[in-house]
């Protein structure tokens, strides 16, 4: 518990530097927004960044799109995403998510080995989804507020949270050790096509749905970061598991209670010790179900939008 | 041949006889997930069996959003909510061609994602709702062929004319909640008037722009 404070105060230490740093760059902040006081800033580097999207980025991505085999852009997209299932078991692991993290550690060592080190994607046909953490994720999970929106320098979209985290999830991704540097470069550079060009047609629906796309990519943006830092997809998932467990327990009960020769189950209410234990779980697991309230505890507002009115 | 003539007759058919108004009779009685469902898989059956429209021909598209989708949605809830505080302070004109030129903006939008559709698969996430609720969440996602599925959830209210959706969100992030800040800011500029003149031009506009031809 000590440590774990510990670290929150040094990862505070850290985004208050950010802030200042950002405050810098920021200048004078016109804002309506209170998740984006730095709108200046931001605004400017969106520009720039469409810019080199649209000038560089974006028609390599679609030349590569067009041009290489499909299965050569499948297996360059299993192998950098096999890199990344290391660092997000790692981060499982430190949101004490040790299910997921074992799942995407057997992901990077089966597709490593007989995937022909990540090339084929073996794991997930058999059942072992991707859980894609990182450590802003983790940051989030412990507690740490994601900050103001900031928009980087041809990384796009992020938070000061996510942006402090960055050196860490550099670090993280097994890339960038790398120790050849055009090898490493170019990889670098190979994986942000392949990035791009997975996205082509979103990002092209993004521009038609969009009346101002800074503001509909911020926004869309914080909800997605949001819910993947509370995991609300996984809400009902888990909610799922605690009652099956509750179906098991109570099967067990029964089932002991008439090897015991008890007189038949007894009505609803009252039935011994396990089912009581088990009420409290019940409760928990129903009110995840209803998706508006995830476990995990350090957390603020619900993602939801406003109540529905009337 | 003859079937498929016959197919698309009857599709025009549809398409045409629908109107906004008249939801069919089947949905007060169907379930929240069902509905989705029954309208998701048609959808994505008509999508797969048509290749017009997988090569992008707008109009079969729209006809398709209009007839199989249009009627499940609120679109006045989706725009009230949009709208927040700044509903009330609209005229019911106001009110009445702001939901419009959001609808359309929304077909637009649609259309462009299902001409799309290619070999992905919508799996339903299990869904437990209160018999009694009059507003629940359908879960789902999509599988891609290559990379992590899609989270595509449903907000659905029920109302004198069954079951309507009135909010999806796509990996995480609700439509609604994303564009009430645009309508916002948009309102602070030039007023409802404003927004509305916004939204009509960004459909002109749409309107006479190709479909992006769904790259091989």
């Amino acid at each position: 518990m000590k440590q774990r404070n510990d670290s929150a105060r040094l990862h505070v230490r850290g985004l208050m530097a950010a802030v200042g740093v950002s405050l810098l760059l920021g200048g004078c902040a016109t804002t309506n927004n209170p998740r984006d006081p730095f709108e200046k800033f931001n605004r400017a580097m969106f520009t720039f960044n469409d810019a080199v999207d649209r000038n560089a980025l974006k028609p390599v991505a679609t030349a590569y799109k067009n041009v290489t085999p499909s299965f050569l852009q499948t297996g360059v997209n299993n192998f950098f995403g096999n890199l990344s299932d290391l660092w997000s078991a790692a981060n499982n692991f430190a949101q004490l998510k040790g299910r997921d993290g074992m799942n995407d550690f057997t992901r990077f060592a089966v597709n490593s080995t007989l995937g022909l080190a990540g090339v084929l994607d073996i794991a997930s046909p058999a059942g072992l989804n991707k859980h894609n953490e990182d450590l802003g994720q983790t940051l989030g999970y412990w507690g740490v507020p994601a900050g103001p929106y900031l928009m980087l320098p041809i990384l796009g979209p992020s938070t000061i949270r996510d942006t402090v985290a960055l050196p860490g999830d550099w670090w993280g991704d097994a890339w960038t050790h790398v120790n050849d540097i055009p090898w490493r470069n170019s990889g670098i550079v190979l994986r942000a096509v392949d990035q791009r060009a997975s996205v082509l047609e979103a990002s092209n629906l993004l521009e038609d749905a969009a009346l101002d796309r800074y503001e509909f990519i911020r926004d869309g943006y914080l909800q997605r970061r949001e819910s993947k830092v509370l995991d609300t997809d996984k809400a009902q998932e888990r909610a799922e598991k605690v009652q099956g467990k509750l179906d098991q327990v109570q099967e067990k009960v029964s089932e002991r209670l008439e090897k015991l020769g008890v007189k038949k189950p007894t009505p609803p209410g009252e039935e011994g010790d396990a089912a009581a234990d088990a009420a409290a779980p019940a409760a928990a697991g129903s009110e995840a179900a209803t998706g508006s309230a995830p476990n995990n505890p350090p957390t603020p507002a619900p993602v939801s939008s406003e109540p529905v009115q009337k | 041949m003859k079937p498929i003539a016959q197919l698309i007759v009857t599709a025009a058919t549809v398409a045409i006889s629908t109107s906004l108004v008249a939801a069919p009779a089947v949905a007060a009685a169907e379930t929240p997930d069902a509905l989705v469902k029954r309208v998701s898989s048609d959808v994505i059956d008509s999508v797969k069996a048509d290749k017009d429209i997988q090569a992008g021909n707008r109009q079969k598209i729209m006809d398709l959003v209009n007839s199989k989708i249009l009627p499940y949605v609120d679109a006045q809830k989706m725009t009230q909510q949009a709208a927040g505080r700044f509903w009330r302070q609209a005229t019911p004109d106001q009110q009445k061609q702001l939901t419009d030129e959001f609808r359309t903006l929304l077909v637009y939008t649609y259309s462009g994602a299902l001409a799309q559709i290619k070999n992905e698969t919508v799996e339903f996430k299990p869904f437990r709702a209160d018999a009694a609720a009059t507003d629940v969440e359908v879960k789902s996602q999509v599988n891609m062929t290559r990379g992590e599925p899609i989270t595509l959830n449903y907000r659905l209210s029920k109302g004198a004319q069954g079951w309507k959706i009135y909010d999806i969100n796509v990996l995480g992030a609700w439509l609604v909640q994303t564009y009430t800040s645009t309508f916002t800011s948009e309102i602070n500029k030039g007023g409802i008037d404003g927004l509305i003149k916004k939204l009509h031009d960004r459909n002109q506009q749409l309107a006479s722009k190709p479909l992006q031809a769904p790259a091989k």
